[in-house]
């Protein structure tokens, strides 16, 4: 089967292109790796979603958008997106089982993961108290103590809910006391929860433990001055990083990875776009991934119409087609477009087909249409020749003649 | 898969002979839980070969801590009572897991 549109990532991005995509009656597949709900279903503290204040958690809001998508019938089906070959009206993607999916278009959806610091004993201590989740482990530090390394929205916000379990949250910031990365109401909340412990001008330097996390080291980026904390946990919120690199050697990606999209999230290749944290762009929030992903279904649906189309008029017609690119601002075109239509009149086997330039940027581009009007004459889904500017009644008889 | 908890840890896991495979999960996780249908399918696909325990640490906490684990999802293989090898939310890869009980198990 081919899919009309195929979402590589089931997060708020890849549900919301779900949800426009099989409203619009796409036949529409979501692969996610896991579980649908991405990195917003790992936080209890979701508050700046409009219209989800009050009791409303991370995981409940994506089982919301997961049900929301399923209703309109996208199908979600589990599968790490491992290999894909994108070029091309059928685009293929190999899951790591090593099943292949076909679709028309692609949204890409995978999100981000969260970044590590990689000093000393992170590595050694993942597991062991050292964690980037704190849903996930939050229960085993139950009067214990903590600390969190960051201080944007997603680290105040996950030390407050830690606060729930832990003895003391301490966070480690890195700027002069007071500042604060994250937003004004978090910041005030946080600073006045008496659980909630402050390092200012601090840099975790090394983490140190046997088999558990015993204690941190502390640099003060002032001084350089060394210093020791007692701690049964470490947990890091300082950014993300974008899970591009499968599509490494395909895409444009910048140098962070972040994949480089336009307004509508084309990518730079046809029918391919991307939605959500893997994009570069200002702000990574479930609101803008689904902003993302309703704009990449909408523009998919347009790419696929446009295509469609041209396939049904063009390159699956049963007699030989007379292309001609021409664009209501250019009167040499309409007058072309009469002059072809004097031309065929009484040809047999033969017909017309008319598209505009302006509208359909990408099948001009793809048949590399750089003048208005280009005629190009169609057999069994080739080109057999071409006409640009202006052209004569002859040349076109002559053309006919191929 | 057998649900090992505090009073029977020692009896399933510690004093069982070959190898057996523990599960650290808890509903909370979202990641435990999406890799939920992956553990059941191993188990599933290797049984008779090594015991395989699911282990709910919500309840389970010290149990869990006396174990050194204290992140989840994580993966313990013991053998003849003795931790074999760990696996961490980051390190779970089910090819390399199934590598380590075919090592394991032999
Ligand atoms: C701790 C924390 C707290 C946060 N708090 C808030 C908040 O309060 N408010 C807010 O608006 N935002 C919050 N965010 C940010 C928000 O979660 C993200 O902006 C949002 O989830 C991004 O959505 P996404 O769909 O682009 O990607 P993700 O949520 O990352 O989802 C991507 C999905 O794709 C899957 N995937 C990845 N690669 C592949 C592949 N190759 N094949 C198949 N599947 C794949 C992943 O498993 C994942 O399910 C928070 C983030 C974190 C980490």
């Amino acid at each position: 089967m081919i899919y009309d549109v195929l979402i590589a990532g089931g997060g708020p991005a890849g549900l919301a292109a779900g949800i426009y995509a099989s409203r619009a009656k796409l036949k529409t597949i979501i692969l996610d790796k896991g579980r649908p709900g991405g990195q917003a279903a790992t936080t209890m503290e979701m508050e700046n979603y409009p219209g989800s204040f009050q009791e409303v958690t991370g995981p409940g809001l994506m089982k919301q958008f997961a049900e929301h998508a399923a209703h309109f019938g996208t199908d979600v089906q589990r599968g790490l997106v491992e290999k894909v070959d994108l070029d091309g009206p059928v685009k293929r993607l190999t899951t790591k089982d090593g099943r292949v999916f076909e679709a028309r278009s692609v949204i890409l959806a995978p999100g981000a993961e969260p970044r590590t610091l990689n000093i000393k004993g992170e590595g050694r201590l993942r597991g062991k108290g050292v964690s980037y989740c704190a849903t996930c482990d939050a229960d085993f530090f139950e009067d214990l103590d903590v600390v969190v390394v960051g201080n944007g929205d997603a680290a105040v916000e996950e030390a407050m809910y830690l606060t729930r379990f832990a003895n003391e949250v301490t966070l480690i910031v890195i700027h002069d006391e007071g500042v604060l990365d994250c937003n004004k109401t978090s910041a005030e909340r946080a600073m006045a929860n008496p659980k909630i412990k402050w390092e200012w001008q601090s840099m975790l330097e090394e983490i140190i433990g046997d088999e558990l996390v015993e204690k941190v080291i502390l640099k003060d980026v002032k001084t350089g001055a060394l210093r020791e904390k007692e701690t049964n946990g470490v947990f890091f919120f300082i950014g993300t990083v974008p899970k591009t690199e499968f599509l490494r050697d395909v895409l444009t990606l910048d140098e962070q990875g972040y994949i480089l999209t336009n307004e509508m999230m084309e990518t730079n290749i046809p029918g391919v776009y991307a939605a959500g944290d893997a994009r570069a762009k200002y702000l990574r929030q479930v609101i803008t991934a689904a902003s993302d992903g309703a704009v990449a279904a909408v523009a998919a649906e347009k790419y696929l119409d446009e295509t469609e189309s041209f396939r049904h008029q063009v390159l699956e017609a049963s007699e030989r087609v007379l292309l001609t690119f021409w664009a209501p601002q250019s009167q040499e075109s309409i007058e072309a477009l009469a002059m072809l239509d004097r031309a065929l009149y009484g040809e047999g086997g033969v017909s017309l087909a008319k598209l505009d330039s302006y509208r359909n940027k990408k099948t001009a581009a793809l048949y590399l249409v750089k003048r208005i009007p280009t005629v190009l004459l169609f057999e069994d889904g080739r080109v057999l020749g071409r006409l640009e500017g202006g052209f004569t009644e002859a040349d076109i008889k002559i053309l006919l003649q191929q | 898969m057998v649900e090992v908890n505090k009073e029977n840890y020692e009896t399933e896991v510690l004093q069982c002979e070959g190898v057996v495979f523990v599960d650290f999960w808890s509903p909370k996780c979202e990641p435990c839980m999406a890799l939920m249908p992956d553990v059941e399918a191993f188990a599933a696909r290797n049984e008779g070969r090594a015991k395989f325990c699911s282990l709910d640490t919500t309840n389970n906490r010290r149990l869990a801590i006396a174990q050194k684990v204290m992140g989840q999802p994580t993966f313990v293989f013991y053998k003849d009572g003795e931790k074999a090898f760990v696996f961490d939310k980051d390190t779970i890869d089910m090819d390399k897991v199934q590598a380590k009980l075919d090592e394991l198990a032999g």
